[in-house]
C-alpha cells in the first residue's frame, strides 16, 4: 500500500476511488505496529478511527459534501484533550486520566472530516527538547534510532517522517514544534500567539504556548491552519482577527525583503554544516531575487535565560493544579492532606518537571520576584521591540532552526543548561508572539536533516506560508 | 547565587515537593546552575522599560455570561481517586478536640 505524503494527492485519489479512508487507516495502524521500536504512539484509537473512516468513505460514495480535511489521518500530541480519551502529558501524574471535554482544535479537525488515529509521545508536560523526559520512555529518531527526534513534540515529528500518519499536531512553547521538525526533516509551524485556541491544551507556559501543525509540505500545514485557527469563546486570548484562506493564497510569486542575524549564523554554538547550509540558503534566496540583509541582534544571548525565567514561573503556577485530589495519580500511602499533595507531586512528576517547578517557584518568591521575574519581563519587552522593529522593515527573519543536528539519546539528559541552549534560535518567536516555520533545507554529510526557520510579523501566516511554499518548490526542483 | 539547604527546603515547601537526601543534592546543583544562567540578564540595562505582561494588544474581550452545564457531576468526579457520589474526598484535616 502506497503511503501518501500530501493531503492533496490523497484527496484526489480518494475521489477517484483509488483508495479509501479505511484502507488509509488500516495501513497506518499496521505501520505503527511495524515501527513500534520508534515509540511514537502511546495509544491508537483503532476502532473509532476505522469507524470514522467508514463514515467518510460512505459520504464519498454517495457524493455527499465533504469536510476540508477529509481523509486526513492525524496524530495528536499527548497534551491535547479529546473527550472520552486518555491524555497524560506523558506524565505519571496524569496516569489513567480520561478527558471529559475536547479541545477546540480537536472539535474543529473532526468537523472537517479528519480522522484522529491516536496520541503521540512527548516530553513530560512539553518540558524538554529531546523527547527523553517521558514516562513512556524516549521516542527514537527514524533517521537513526540512536538519535533523539527533538522535543517536546518529538513523536509528532517522528510519526509524520516515518509515515505513521499523514500529519500531526504539536504544541510549541519555545520551539517544541520547530526543533523536532528540523531534527526529523519535516515541516512545522508555530502560529502567532493567539491565532489558535489553547482551550483543551494542557498548559505549560500560558503566555507562550501555541498548538500548531506538523506535516510533509506547506500546503498541508496551511489547510490544517485554515481549519484550526480563529476566535474561540473558550479562550479569550484567541484572536478574533479573520482567518485568511491560506491555501488559496499559496501560489503567489513575490519578492521579499529578508533579514538574517549575523550573530546567529556566526554564533559559537552553531554546527559548521548548519552554518554552511544557512549561508548557501542566503545565496540561493538572493539568486531567486529576494533582498537578503544581515542585521544586528544584540540581545541574542539573553533570549534563553529570559525564556527560562518566565516559562518556569508560568509552569510552576500552571502545575499547581495537580494535587492528587480531583484527577490523576494519587499517592496511596499519604496520611493527611499535606502529605497527599506533597507525596503525589513528588512521586508523580518527573525530574525535569520538578526542576522547573522549583525554579519557577524561586523566581516568583518574595525577595527574588523583582530581580528575576520582573527583570525577565522587561528583557522580554526589549527583545519584542527589537524583533518587531526588524519585522517592520523586513518581511521575514531567517535563522537556522537549531544550532546542531539531532544528537545521541542520553547525551544531554543530565545537563539541563546544554539542553536549554539548544533552544537559542526558536524561543525568540515565543517571547515575541510571532509565527515561525521550520523548513527542511538540506542535510549533513552524515545524512541528518537541517531545518531553517523563518519568522514573520504577528498574524502574517499567509505571507509566511506563501513564501515557504514558493521557496520549497524552488529548492526541491 | 548560592543555593543552600534552607532555600531548597523553602522552595520544596512552597512547591509541595519533597526530595530525598540524594535528590536534594542534585536539585541544589541543578538550580544553582539554572539561577547563574538566569543572572546573565543582569548585564542588560532595563532602566525605564515596562515589563511585557500581555503578548497581544487585544484587551477585554467580552461575551455574554451564559450559564451552561457542559460537564455533569458524574463526569467531573470520574477521574477523582477518592470520591463519594457527590464530592471529592480528601483525608481528614480538622482534628476533633
Amino acid at each position: 500500500m502506497e503511503i501518501y505524503r500530501s493531503l492533496k494527492n490523497l484527496q484526489h485519489d480518494l475521489l477517484l476511488k483509488k483508495t479509501t479512508c479505511q484502507q488509509q487507516v488500516e495501513t497506518y495502524l499496521q505501520r505503527i505496529k511495524d515501527f513500534k521500536s520508534l515509540n511514537a504512539f502511546i495509544e491508537t484509537f483503532d476502532t473509532e478511527a476505522i469507524h470514522t473512516a467508514g463514515l467518510i468513505d460512505a459520504k464519498i460514495k454517495n457524493g455527499e459534501p465533504l469536510g476540508k480535511l477529509f481523509g486526513l489521518v492525524i496524530g495528536i500530541k499527548d497534551v491535547i484533550c479529546y473527550k472520552g480519551h486518555s491524555v497524560t502529558a506523558a506524565s505519571k501524574i496524569l496516569e489513567g486520566y480520561v478527558s471529559v471535554f475536547s479541545s477546540t482544535v480537536v472539535e474543529r479537525l473532526l468537523a472537517e472530516d479528519a480522522i484522529i488515529i491516536g496520541r503521540l509521545n512527548c516530553d513530560e508536560f512539553a518540558m524538554g527538547s529531546t523527547n527523553e523526559h517521558s514516562v513512556y520512555g524516549p521516542t527514537k529518531n527514524p533517521i537513526d534510532e540512536r538519535l533523539v527526534p527533538g522535543g517536546s513534540s518529538g513523536a509528532s515529528a517522528v510519526a509524520v517522517k516515518a509515515g505513521l500518519c499523514l500529519a500531526s499536531l504539536g504544541s510549541d512553547t519555545g520551539g517544541s514544534i520547530r526543533q523536532p521538525a528540523a531534527f526529523c526533516g519535516i515541516y512545522g509551524l508555530k502560529p502567532t500567539y493567539g491565532r489558535v485556541s489553547r482551550h483543551g491544551l494542557i498548559a505549560y507556559g500560558s503566555s507562550f504556548d501555541q498548538i500548531g501543525p506538523m506535516a510533509n509540505n506547506v500546503y498541508d500545514l496551511a489547510i490544517i491552519m485554515e481549519v484550526m485557527a480563529g476566535k474561540d469563546d473558550y479562550d479569550a486570548t484567541a484572536s478574533s482577527n479573520e482567518v485568511p484562506p491560506y491555501t488559496s493564497l499559496l501560489d503567489q510569486e513575490k519578492k521579499y525583503a529578508i533579514a538574517y542575524y549575523k550573530d546567529a549564523v556566526e554564533h559559537p554554538s552553531i554546527h559548521p554544516e548548519i552554518r554552511n547550509t544557512a549561508l548557501q540558503l542566503i545565496q540561493r534566496l538572493k539568486e531567486l531575487g529576494h533582498e537578503v540583509v544581515p542585521v544586528d541582534f544584540k540581545e541574542i544571548d539573553y533570549i534563553v535565560p529570559a525564556y527560562y525565567v518566565l516559562t518556569t514561573a508560568e509552569s510552576s503556577s500552571n502545575l499547581s493544579r495537580f494535587d492528587g485530589v480531583r484527577y490523576g495519580y494519587h499517592a496511596k500511602n499519604a496520611q493527611d492532606l499535606d502529605s497527599t499533595y506533597t507525596m503525589t507531586r513528588s512521586q508523580g512528576f518527573g525530574k525535569e518537571v520538578q526542576r522547573r517547578i522549583m525554579s519557577g517557584t524561586f523566581v516568583l518568591s518574595a525577595g527574588y520576584y523583582d530581580a528575576y521575574y520582573s527583570k525577565a519581563q522587561k528583557v522580554r519587552q526589549l527583545i519584542a521591540r527589537a524583533t518587531l522593529d526588524t519585522l517592520k522593515k523586513y518581511d521575514f527573519i531567517l535563522c537556522p532552526t537549531t544550532p546542531t543536528p539531532a544528537f545521541p539519546i542520553g547525551e544531554q539528559v543530565d545537563d539541563p543548561i546544554a539542553m536549554y541552549l539548544g533552544d537559542i534560535f526558536t524561543v525568540q518567536a515565543n517571547l515575541v508572539g510571532v509565527p515561525a516555520i521550520s523548513l527542511p533545507c538540506g542535510q549533513t554529510q552524515q545524512g541528518l536533516p537541517i531545518g531553517m526557520q523563518f519568522m514573520s510579523n504577528k498574524f502574517e501566516e499567509t505571507k509566511l506560508l506563501t513564501f515557504s511554499h514558493q521557496l520549497m518548490a524552488n529548492l526541491n526542483n | 547565587m548560592k543555593v543552600d539547604d534552607a532555600l531548597i527546603d523553602k522552595l520544596a515547601r512552597l512547591s509541595k515537593l519533597a526530595f530525598s537526601e540524594e535528590g536534594k543534592e542534585e536539585i541544589k546543583r541543578d538550580l544553582e546552575k539554572m539561577f547563574n544562567f538566569m543572572e546573565k540578564l543582569n548585564e542588560i540595562d532595563t532602566e525605564g522599560i515596562e515589563p511585557l505582561i500581555y503578548v497581544n494588544e487585544a484587551v477585554n474581550v467580552f461575551r455574554e455570561d451564559v450559564v451552561k452545564q457542559e460537564i455533569t457531576r458524574e463526569e467531573a468526579l470520574m477521574n477523582a481517586p477518592l470520591k463519594d457520589e457527590q464530592f471529592f474526598k480528601v483525608p481528614k484535616f480538622v482534628k476533633r478536640t
